[in-house]
């Protein structure tokens, strides 16, 4: 359960929904979204609601994004790459 | 691409890599299949300023480049074409047709998210759910989070949430005080887990918590602006960013049940050797009942020395049942009292997917009923997360999941369906 920090992080270079942002190597693509975005939805609900990254962890699907071109990647699971092309999927409040 | 092994192993977590590393020592080829891109499971996340917690880092070295171990990372099963054939759908790999002779289950647990009014709000996540956000990088500094719902799980989210710098406005415990207090001395009991709670409450004074209170409403427009909490009888409203609410953890069994494993109080069932009602198949961990990581990993290695046909020693059964006994504390602390148990308003959607309300899933009978009429838990996640808050309310049993088990690609089914066998280049 102790977090060990480390103290130098490499930086990498995605684009999400067009834009380019620098995150620390290992963030997750959803980490990046959020810091892209604060907190906002991601994704639109059947019924039209705006929904975000909920689990955090592969179960509830609610962070499914575009990742390269992929449909329906879930973005807790997917660790940034350099050059990655994140698309999310509406729902922007 | 097909791969033919002698032990699969399901899950990457404290089991799955207890079960790898004692199987791996028989020599005999195995497979350890996982979701996540990293092995470590819930518990040992790693990510950006998150270094491998030194358990992980002391178990990889015997499997990591052990030349009989393939680690199919961010690997999903999406089903069984036999007994003893699953379709995996890998980023790797692509689409795998994975045989094999014996079977380790260690797929874990998930949190036990259960609706209130906003629930669907972006800010609202699982307690652990924040915590595994913020290990991957997400930013919370400055940000007033509520932590809510039950269980040790929120003392560990309070300390990931404070070492990132957000400001914890409440702990919100639905188990009463006197439970609490009985937990507490029982910690006497297993001085480790002690020893972590003294270090993980650090600096608690400054924290509200309160037990014997649970979320009853997310305010906001488009976003978590509040919370609102019922205290007993009082009411309280918080100004916050965000809702970090789960209500302990519940064991993943779709894949058993898949195979036809017999279940007890929603656990896998399994025998002292970790073997469940199914010949060749075995489970370890969380998914054969909740009972936290040290337990998991003495499951783990009792189940890969069971299925590898070595010896397990007698001290290593006795470890295991010293921590069932502190699963078993744990479990009485934090049992839901009613005040948790009570469904949320007719109107609060329970099926994220599908956005079921609530009412309208409590007016039928069975799970298959409410299935058929109004869509509940048919949508991606496929009822994890409503099923899991319908057995809470209503008591019912989730029906046998039906292939895919997971959203897959009809690219990977055909994949796995090609005769390349897996080359060298598939290995570690």
């Amino acid at each position: 359960m102790t977090l060990e920090y480390k103290p130098e992080q490499e930086r990498i270079e995605v684009t999400i929904d067009g834009v380019p942002i620098e995150v620390a190597s290992q963030t997750t693509v959803v980490a990046a979204v959020f810091r892209l975005y604060g907190i906002r939805g991601t994704r639109t609900s059947v019924s039209g609601q705006p929904r975000a990254a909920f689990c955090g962890m592969g179960v509830c699907h609610e962070c499914r994004m575009t990742i390269d071109a992929r449909a329906h990647v879930l973005a807790c699971q997917t660790i940034c790459r350099d050059g990655m092309d994140i698309r999310t999927e509406g729902g922007l409040s | 691409m097909k791969a033919n092994v002698d032990i699969a192993i399901i899950g990457a977590g404290p089991a799955g890599l207890a079960a790898a590393r004692t199987a791996a020592r028989s020599g005999l080829r195995i497979a350890l299949v996982d979701d996540n891109p990293q092995a470590g499971g819930q518990v040992w996340r790693q990510g950006p300023g998150v270094a491998a917690a030194s358990a992980l880092r002391n178990t990889r070295p015997d499997w990591i480049g052990s030349p009989n171990v393939t680690h199919y990372a961010s690997a999903r099963v999406s089903a069984f074409a036999s007994p003893c054939e699953m379709i995996v759908d890998a980023q790797t790999h692509g689409g795998v047709s994975l045989s094999f002779a014996q079977l380790i289950i260690a797929s874990g647990a998930r949190e036990r998210l259960l609706p209130f009014s906003g629930w669907t709000l972006p800010g609202v996540t699982g307690a652990g759910g924040v915590q595994a956000l913020i290990k991957g990088g997400m930013p919370v500094r400055g940000e007033r989070i509520v932590l809510a719902g039950s269980g040790p799980l929120l003392i560990a989210a309070l300390a990931t949430a404070r070492a990132a710098g957000a400001h914890v406005a409440a702990v919100v415990e639905q188990a009463p005080w006197a439970a609490l207090l009985q937990f507490g001395l029982s910690l006497g009991a297993t001085p480790s887990k002690a020893w972590q709670a003294i270090r993980l409450t650090r600096g608690f004074a400054g924290t509200r918590y309160w037990p014997g209170s649970v979320v009853h409403k997310a305010l906001g427009d488009g976003r978590v602006e509040a919370v609102v909490i019922r205290r007993g009888e009082r009411v309280v409203t918080l100004e916050c960013d965000r809702i970090a609410c789960g209500y302990g953890l519940v064991p993943n069994v779709a894949l058993a049940q898949a195979l036809g494993c017999v279940l007890a109080d929603g656990a896998i069932h399994i025998d002292e050797t970790q073997r469940t009602s199914v010949s060749g198949v075995w489970a370890a961990g969380e998914c054969t009942g909740i009972g936290g990581m040290e337990l998991a990993r003495a499951e783990g290695e009792i189940a890969g020395l069971s299925a590898s046909g070595q010896r397990v020693p007698i001290d290593l059964l006795r470890t295991r049942d010293r921590w069932r006994r502190f699963a078993q504390r744990v479990a009485r602390s934090f049992e839901l009292r009613e005040q948790a148990r009570i469904g949320p308003s007719p109107e609060t959607i329970l099926c994220r997917c599908e956005d079921v309300p609530f009412g309208d899933v409590a007016a039928y009978a069975t799970w298959r009923d409410a299935k058929l009429h109004t869509r509940c838990g048919m949508g991606p996640c496929q009822g994890r997360v409503c099923g899991a808050a319908a057995q809470t309310y209503f008591g019912w049993d989730a029906a046998t999941p039906r292939p895919p088990l997971v959203p897959t690609r009809i690219g990977a089914l055909m994949e796995a369906r090609s005769d390349t066998q897996a080359g060298p280049d598939a290995r570690l």
